[in-house]
């Protein structure tokens, strides 16, 4: 086990990383994790469900691209992870906290969809041995935005950082609903028409009825807009009648009561929607009309200064074809 | 093959230039990080202008912030892939008229955005667009008059930071919509400080051709508008050749004087030779 982790640490580091020189690879995951200053803790959330809760902010070498919320179930047989985090340390230091909880083997890797958020680790669970899975449309997505992902997230999170991430599309792909057994619990996939992104993926945990929603729900962090927020409004109905008792968001406190978790997104798409019409209707063009449109929620998000004029950019021209 | 052909003879530009674009840009975003990355980004965005204006404009002079044009865009993209942009036209600067104004992203894997002709009499002073931005860089519009002198404005715009990339956001969607038009008149403001305008909306998901798989390395095949034109009564107001830098879902809106009242016609093609055409009744103002 010992000699197989080390393999590991040599493939997935020393060989691919200019910056090898400065990574102790002598050290396990978790230490090598905490090398870098990552605090990584899981957090129980149900029986056998666990979550780590990201921080609100942008991604960034300071906090290791560590922004977004990651699940862990664990059944009889194998265990399934939901999401891989934004980078390689994060990616390990999961991988180390989940053989604290279960010895094993991690044999699925859930990508909620496609940003680097959420989907940069995912070269450290192919490492393991753990077959991606994903939305239909995923790979078409990665495809047509990796290597941007890649370059953009060069100057964002840093050369150390980026070293070793590759993009990594899901070999079984989920075109509407997909059951994965981990022995004597199912996990129900879900995948959605278009509203985050257009390729958004929900994993239900039908026996402790813990929903993990991916971006589809946001608490407290604003939501961003990269697929559609007319969908995203559409089936906000149909992610409510989950029967679901917690869920863990993309975004946001672990675990959140359900559906209430919908209910302040929900009034921020509506209001930023209403301020969009209003402008097409008026002939404001997009330039001026994203500057004021959505401002009366600033105070209740995170970032709103960071994505409510991206969000707005996005809606006013998806709008302008109602 | 087919779509690289293509794309070399719409930019006017040699293949080679192109891809040297690419690697300056993919070389400049691995040098550069921290404090001075701005500063870096203004100065290698200048470096690809000055090997890319040859190509496109050969050795003639160019002559910058003469006031005949002006270029307005947002300081930082909010979202990569639709960066509004606005070019201005100073009549009184240019009383011949201008015959074409040609939109450069420097950094863009094609940085000819688009080459916009103007009908004679056209009378289009103002012209907003929406463009895919990769990274930082200028934007420039360099107009050429009816005499033939080149003037440019240029201004900086911050890539966006965050997710979001210059990529179609609803692909079902953009491929279902394909080829829907939208026309919208706007009249003309009673202050008279603003003209009679049309706005002009075709669905299309405006591919990039230089994306690749990232399995089998592959480029995904382009497929994009490449020529546009917009008539009233078959009298040139607008035109464009066009390439991926252009947003999905090219929005185009103008000022412009309407001679009679004619109808509004459009025709769009595409790289795979689809052809959508239109028309509208003008709206009479009533002036």
């Amino acid at each position: 086990m010992i000699d197989r982790t080390r393999r590991k640490l040599v493939n997935g580091f020393a060989c691919t990383a200019v910056s090898a020189a400065m990574l102790p690879c002598c050290l396990g995951r978790s230490a090598l994790a905490a090398a870098y200053g990552l605090e990584f803790k899981l957090r129980k959330v149900a029986d056998g469900v666990f979550a780590f809760q990201g921080v609100d902010e942008l991604m960034s070498a300071a906090n290791q691209g560590a922004i977004s919320n990651l699940g862990v179930v664990v059944g009889a047989d194998a265990v399934a992870v939901i999401d891989s985090g934004g980078s390689l340390i994060e990616a390990n230091a999961l991988i180390a906290e989940i053989g604290k909880i279960s010895a094993k083997p991690v044999r699925y890797l859930i990508n909620t969809h496609m940003h680097p958020d959420h989907v940069f680790g995912n070269a450290a669970f192919r490492q393991i041995g753990a077959t991606i899975v994903g939305h239909r449309n995923l790979p078409r997505a990665l495809e047509a935005r990796g290597t941007f992902y890649l370059q953009n997230f060069r100057e964002q999170i840093g050369d150390a950082l980026i070293e070793g991430i590759e993009i990594i599309p899901p070999t079984i792909l989920v075109h509407d609903r997909l059951q994965l057994d981990l022995g004597g619990r199912v996990l129900e996939l879900q995948a959605w028409k278009a509203a985050h992104t257009d390729n958004d993926l929900t994993v239900f945990d039908s026996a402790t009825r813990t929903l993990f929603a991916g971006d589809l729900v946001f608490i407290g962090s604003l939501p961003t807009l990269d697929g559609s927020l007319l969908g995203w409004l559409r089936q906000i109905d149909a992610l409510a009648a989950i029967g679901a008792v917690r869920v863990v968001p993309g975004h946001g406190p672990v675990p959140a009561d359900w559906p209430a978790a919908l209910m302040a997104e929900r009034r921020y798409f509506e209001i930023l929607a209403r301020d969009i019409r209003k402008a097409i209707a008026d002939g404001i063009p997009l330039r001026d009309a994203v500057k004021t449109a959505g401002a009366s929620e600033r105070g209740n998000w995170h970032l709103f200064d960071d994505y409510n004029e991206r969000n707005a950019t996005a809606a006013f021209a998806e709008l302008e074809w109602e | 093959m087919q779509n690289h052909a293509y794309r070399s003879r719409q930019l006017g530009l040699p293949l080679a230039a192109v891809f040297a674009a690419i690697v300056l840009t993919v070389g400049t975003l691995f040098g550069s990080s921290g404090a001075a990355n701005a500063q870096q980004t203004t100065a290698s965005s200048n470096r690809i202008w000055q090997d890319l204006k040859g190509d496109v404009f050969g050795d003639r002079a160019i002559l910058l912030d003469s006031g005949v044009v002006r270029i307005e865009a947002p300081k930082r993209a909010q979202d990569a892939a639709i960066v509004p942009v606005d070019i201005y036209i100073d009549p009184a600067k240019a009383p011949a008229g201008i015959k074409s104004v040609t939109l450069i992203i420097d950094v863009n894997p094609a940085p000819v955005a688009a080459t916009f002709e103007i009908g004679k009499d056209a009378g289009v002073t103002h012209l907003s667009t929406r463009v895919r931005v990769n990274d930082y860089s200028y934007l420039r519009a360099i107009a050429e008059t009816q005499g033939g002198e080149l003037h440019m404005a240029q201004t900086f715009v911050k890539a966006s930071g965050g997710c979001s990339a210059p990529a179609v956001k609803n692909q079902d969607e953009a491929m279902a919509t394909m080829g829907q038009m939208k026309l919208r008149q706007f009249p003309p403001q009673e202050t008279m400080t603003k003209a009679q305008e049309l706005q002009l909306m075709i669905r299309h998901p405006n591919n990039s051709g230089l994306q690749r798989n990232p399995l089998t390395q592959y480029f995904i095949p382009a497929h994009f508008v490449q020529k546009l034109s917009v008539s009233q009564a078959d009298r040139l107001i607008l035109s464009m050749e066009g390439g991926i830098s252009i947003s999905e879902d090219p929005n185009f809106r103008f000022d412009f004087t309407a001679h009679g009242t004619g109808q509004i016609q459009v025709e769009a093609i595409d790289t795979d030779g689809k052809v959508f055409r239109n028309q509208w009744p003008l709206e009479v103002t009533g002036l």
